[in-house]
Parts: C-alpha cells; structure tokens; sequence
C-alpha cells in the first residue's frame, strides 16, 4: 500500500518537474526525427496514466527500466550503488553508537555535571551543524592541512582492506556525529526516565547490588526504545546522506538520485526513490520483528 | 521525644526523631519532621495521613531509597541492633532484603515489565543468599504459592503485564518476603486495588505475618483498613507525629482535632438516616501545608475547626501523654485542645 503510494507521488511530482530528458540527452543538434524516435523508443509520448501502467507493471517483475542517460538498466545501475551506500550507513549507525550509548549513560547518571554539560554542548552542536560542512571541515583538517586521509572515493572491501577503511573514516564520521547527537539525547533521556521508574526502586529495595540494579533494570530497559530510533536513522542513512555523498565524491544511491535528477533520468529516479521508501518499511518491518523478540509486551 | 512506649519483646525497628529535608528549587522542604516510633515482632503499626504528609518519605528514608542528591536524612533508625541511618551503602544493602521489606503503592508499575517473575524473584534470594539458580527457582516458586498465585511454577516464567493487579501485587510481596526479612513496609500496598482484592491481601499479609512474626509498617490513608489489621495507629501530619496510640484508643477516643476530622470523613453504613438520606460526610477543609513552608506553631492550626488556645499559632504542642492505655502502649496527642473536652 505505501510503496503504491509512494510510487505514485513520485511519478506525479517527478512529471510535474519542468525539463525534458531527450532534449538533455540529445544536446544541442538533434533533427525532429531523431526527437520524435526517443520520445517513442523509451515511452514518453503515451499518456501518463499509462507510462505510470507500464512502470508499476515492470517494477513488480523486478525490472525497473532503462537509464535514459547510460542505457544501462536501473536495477544493475542501483546494484553497483547499494554495496557504497550500505558500507557507509551502517559504519554511520555502528559509530553513532559507539558514542551515544555510553555518552549519554554517562550524562543520565550524573545530571548537571561537567561530563554532562559537555555532552549537552557536543551534541547540540552535533545536531545544529549540517553534516556536508563537518564533511568540508574534516577533509580540510584531515585530508588537506595533516594529510592523514584522502579526500574521497570508494574502494570494495574485497580490493583493498586498507584504502577501504581509510576513505571511510571521513564520511562515516560526518555522518555518524550528527546521528550519534541525535540519539545521545535519546539515550540520555531514556536512562534517565528508566532510573526513576517505579521498578527500579523495588530491585534497590531487593537489595541487589548497584551494578545488577543499573544493567538489568535500567539500562535494558532504557536500551529497548534505542532500537527503534536507531532503526530511523540506519533508514535515513540508507536513503543517501545525498550532500556527504558529494563531498567525499562516495559512489551511492544519494549520489546516483542526483544526477538522475540532474538529467532528467526519470526511469533512474523512479527506481531509486521507490527503494529507499522500500529499504524504510523493510527497516520498519524488521525493527518490528526485533522488538518481538526482546520486549516480551509485544510477544504473542 | 519523652516516654517511648515499648512493647515486652525487644523492638524489631527503633526509630528515633527521625528528620528529612529535602532540597527542592523552592528552598528545603521539611517533609519529616522529628518521627519516633517502634514495632515489636509480629506487630503491625499502621501510619496514617493524608497524601503530602511525609508517610512514604519517612519510611523510604529508612531504606535510604530517597535519592542522596536532594535528600537529608537525620535521626536514629535501629533495626535489629544496628542504625539504618549511618551504616555503610554496602551493609545497608545488605540489610534492604533480609532486614526489611517493602510493598510499594502500585503493583502495575513497581515490577519491571521486560523481566520476567522469576528472574525478578531469583535475583533477590540469590542476591542474599549463596545459592544456584535451580535452588533459588525452587524457593521462588514455593513463594508465589505461599502468596497465593495459581500455578507457581509456570507464573515464574510469566511477564508481569500478563498478571492482573491483585497478581502483581502477590508477586511484589514474594519479593518482599523471600529473604525473611524481619520488618515488613508495605507503602500504600493495597490503595490501588479494589477492595475484593485489598482484602485478600490483607489477609495475605496478615498470615503471613502471624507465620513469620514479622513487623509490619503499613502505610494508608484508608482508615478502614487501619481498623482492620493494625495493633497501634500512628497519626502524621505535617511530617509530625500528631497522635499515636493503640488502634481501639486512637479510633475511639481520638483527641487530636486532625485524627478527628480523618474519621469523620468516613462513611458509616450503620449511622441513622437524616431526612431518608445518608448524611453529608464531613471534610477537612483545605489542603496540608506545604513543607517548604510549616506553620510556626501547631502544623495544624490554620485548618483547625477548634483553634481554642492562643499557643495554637506560636507555639509547637508537645506529644502528651492521655492515657496509659491498654497493653501498655499509651495513647499521645500533640495538641493544645483539651483531649475529649469539645468532641
């Protein structure tokens, strides 16, 4: 239902857009004919009810057309994008992680204190500051003046090990540290509210030992919530940090989204956008089956 | 404190001018004010008062289960030969178990919802006693059904949203007792139950005790239940001890104006009608004050009906002996009104 949904605006707004691919595709010099056959040959001279027939029609055998612009097809021009973009989400959501469970443990349990007010500051920056200027700001500092790191590109895991993780750290870290403030605030909040929930008072008054008192009866409870606002970010990463992408010239989707819209290359577009809405209720979806098996409330 | 009245066997809990102060962002509140009271083996002192008046502050104070940021905590509370108040967070956690256990107000909220019973209950024998998790599951489950929970063994795998409240509130009271402890605080324990169900664990309680020997704190501002189960009432108000006595002396003569106006706004099923209808219940007006800012004089006088002595207002009544009582337990009030002379 929501991919229909979404299939359908897409399709509407990307015609309402102004711009004519062939035109873009043809340059300057073309004859009528020539217009005339391209139109014909990749279906744009039917009425819109009927491309949009055709394409909801294809897309459910797993074709999604042909790039007006490379000629490849889209499901194999996307293929080669996702192995980038799904490096690059996940190592953003596995560092996002790394610093907000910890950092805002620490800041839950000792409220208004130096550690806690320096979380505060860094993540409210975090949060604030666009991700494409620390993406500027970091290859300025480590590319440029130190030199440590290059400045962008992709290289298969597979290929090079080493070069992987070194064009990685960069734009991992750009987009990390603005999700990792995002969700330091939630982990603080959501300690924070479990410390003072009834429950915890009865396992203190059990007179069981601190420790056993914070992790079993704080923090996996304060944990359980995480998952889902994790599950939204790992979603918005996959549906392409399209500005970092750029910066750090990172062959994803977010990128391929763009020049597609760049070119007019609606058949590109199309499918692109139709998976990141796929990849947001898969996410869903498995964050759902997730929490099914470890709050037992939801369990049948 | 003068003349503390003490039963024959050696008290269980002693406390003695017990104080807390709160820090609030409205400077500090005295929610506690100056608290002496015992309970014997096997005896039940029930505290009661309206909501504000320092009853569950006053016994989480006990188990230092106020948060030490904002709380100050004085006075002497000795369980068991040793004081509660200046023993080590690690001794004291020792003790929070086998020395004391508490029922909390809300069975709905006061089990953790992602664990299940008997992890909840293992992890409390187990945190006390040196023994494998088949022993302690054993024991856990010899609890529920000593509580009354259908079942044992298989509730012990059970989530607490799957218990109704009554359950749950068993359950809380299995992890309560499971280490023997030799006092028993049950906070609010049955008010969020409906009254079917407040009896049964009334009487859960009770057996319980009568078992065990256990000495019972039970906090309520339900008077009827006061009736019920308790051997000596204590009266709070304003973070002050305002009357305390056996229960026969303070429900039946009760001579602080404040214990008066509690008992009259309760409804009396066997008082004649007026005109074919129940007669109105009579109130205390107003609300208790707020402990950031007690009255200097009686905690009582601003909503007092009777008001009859000047000191009222200046000076704060001292706890004064009425009557020796029965069983030894004298009955005190902490009022300048002449006891019975205007009821």
């Amino acid at each position: 239902m929501v991919l229909v949904g979404v299939s359908l605006i897409v399709f509407s707004l990307i015609h309402l857009v102004r711009g004519d691919p062939v035109r873009l595709a043809l340059g300057t010099r073309y004859s009528q004919e020539t217009y005339d056959a391209l139109r014909h040959r990749n279906g744009l001279d039917l009425p819109l009810v009927q491309q949009y027939v055709t394409w909801v029609g294809r897309a459910l055998t797993g074709d999604l057309g042909v790039s007006f612009r490379s000629g490849g097809t889209v499901t194999s021009l996307i293929g080669e994008r996702l192995p980038a973009t799904l490096t690059l989400a996940f190592a953003a959501v596995f560092l996002a992680l790394l610093i907000a469970v910890p950092l805002g443990t620490v800041s839950a349990l000792r409220p208004r204190s130096f550690i806690d007010r320096f979380a505060t500051v860094i993540s409210q920056i975090g949060i604030s500051v666009p991700d494409f200027w620390l993406a500027i700001v970091l290859i300025l500092v480590f590319a440029g003046t130190l030199g440590w790191l290059p400045t962008g590109g992709y290289v298969p895991l597979t290929e090079d090990p080493l070069g992987w993780l070194e064009r990685l750290v960069l734009p991992a870290v750009a987009t990390g540290v603005v999700s990792g403030s995002v969700l330091t605030r939630f982990v603080r909040s959501s300690v924070l509210e479990a410390m003072g929930s009834d429950h915890v008072r009865t396992a203190q008054a059990k007179g069981l030992p601190e420790r056993q008192v914070f992790t079993w009866h704080v923090l996996r409870n304060a944990l359980l919530p995480l998952v889902t606002v994790t599950g939204v970010q790992l979603a918005y990463l996959l549906s392409g940090v399209v500005v970092v992408e750029i910066v750090f010239s990172w062959p994803g989707l977010g990128q391929l989204a763009l020049q597609a819209v760049r070119s007019r290359d609606y058949p590109v577009l199309q499918g692109a956008i139709l998976l990141f809405a796929l990849v947001f209720l898969v996410i869903n979806l498995l964050v759902d089956l997730l929490y099914s098996r470890i709050d037992p409330r939801i369990r049948r | 404190m003068t003349a503390t009245s003490l039963p024959a066997a050696e008290p269980v809990l002693e406390v003695d001018d017990l104080r807390v102060e709160l820090r609030t962002p409205r400077g500090p509140a005295h929610v506690v004010n100056g608290l002496s009271y015992t309970v014997g083996p096997g005896e039940t002192v029930a505290v009661v008062g309206e909501s504000g008046s320092g009853k569950s502050v006053s016994v989480l104070a006990l188990l230092g289960l106020l948060p030490a940021r904002v709380a100050t905590v004085t006075g002497r509370a000795v369980l068991q030969g040793e004081d509660l108040l200046t023993m080590s967070s690690d001794r004291l956690r020792q003790v929070r178990g086998p020395g004391a256990g508490m029922v909390f107000q809300d069975p709905m909220t006061s089990l953790n919802p992602v664990l299940s019973i008997g992890k909840q209950l293992i992890e409390g024998i187990r945190a006390h006693s040196d023994v494998s998790k088949e022993v302690a599951r054993r024991r856990a489950a010899d609890l529920l059904g000593e509580v009354g929970l259908p079942d044992p063994e298989r509730a012990l795998d059970r989530y607490p949203h799957e218990l109704s409240g009554g359950m749950r509130q068993r359950v809380v009271i299995a992890i309560a007792l499971s280490n023997s402890p030799a006092l028993l605080i049950a906070d609010e324990a049955t008010t969020a139950l409906d009254v079917t169900v407040q009896a049964q664990i009334i009487d859960l309680v009770e057996r319980l005790q009568a078992d065990h020997g256990t000495g019972v704190i039970w906090i309520t501002h339900d008077l009827g239940v006061v009736a019920g189960i308790a051997d000596r009432v204590l009266v709070m108000y304003g973070g002050r001890c305002v009357e305390d006595g056996t229960v026969d002396d303070v429900l039946e003569h009760p001579a602080h104006p404040y214990t008066r106006g509690l008992l009259g706004s309760l409804p009396d099923l066997a008082q004649p009608l007026v005109d074919g209808r129940v007669p109105d219940l009579t109130t205390v007006p107003g609300l208790p004050p707020p402990p950031t800012d007690l009255p200097a004089g009686c905690v009582f006088w601003p909503r007092c009906p009777v008001r009859s002595d000047p000191r009222c207002e200046t000076e704060q009544p001292p706890l004064a002996v009425l009557s020796p009582g029965s069983g030894g337990l004298e009955h005190r009030a902490a009022t300048w009104c002449e006891s019975g002379a205007d009821r």
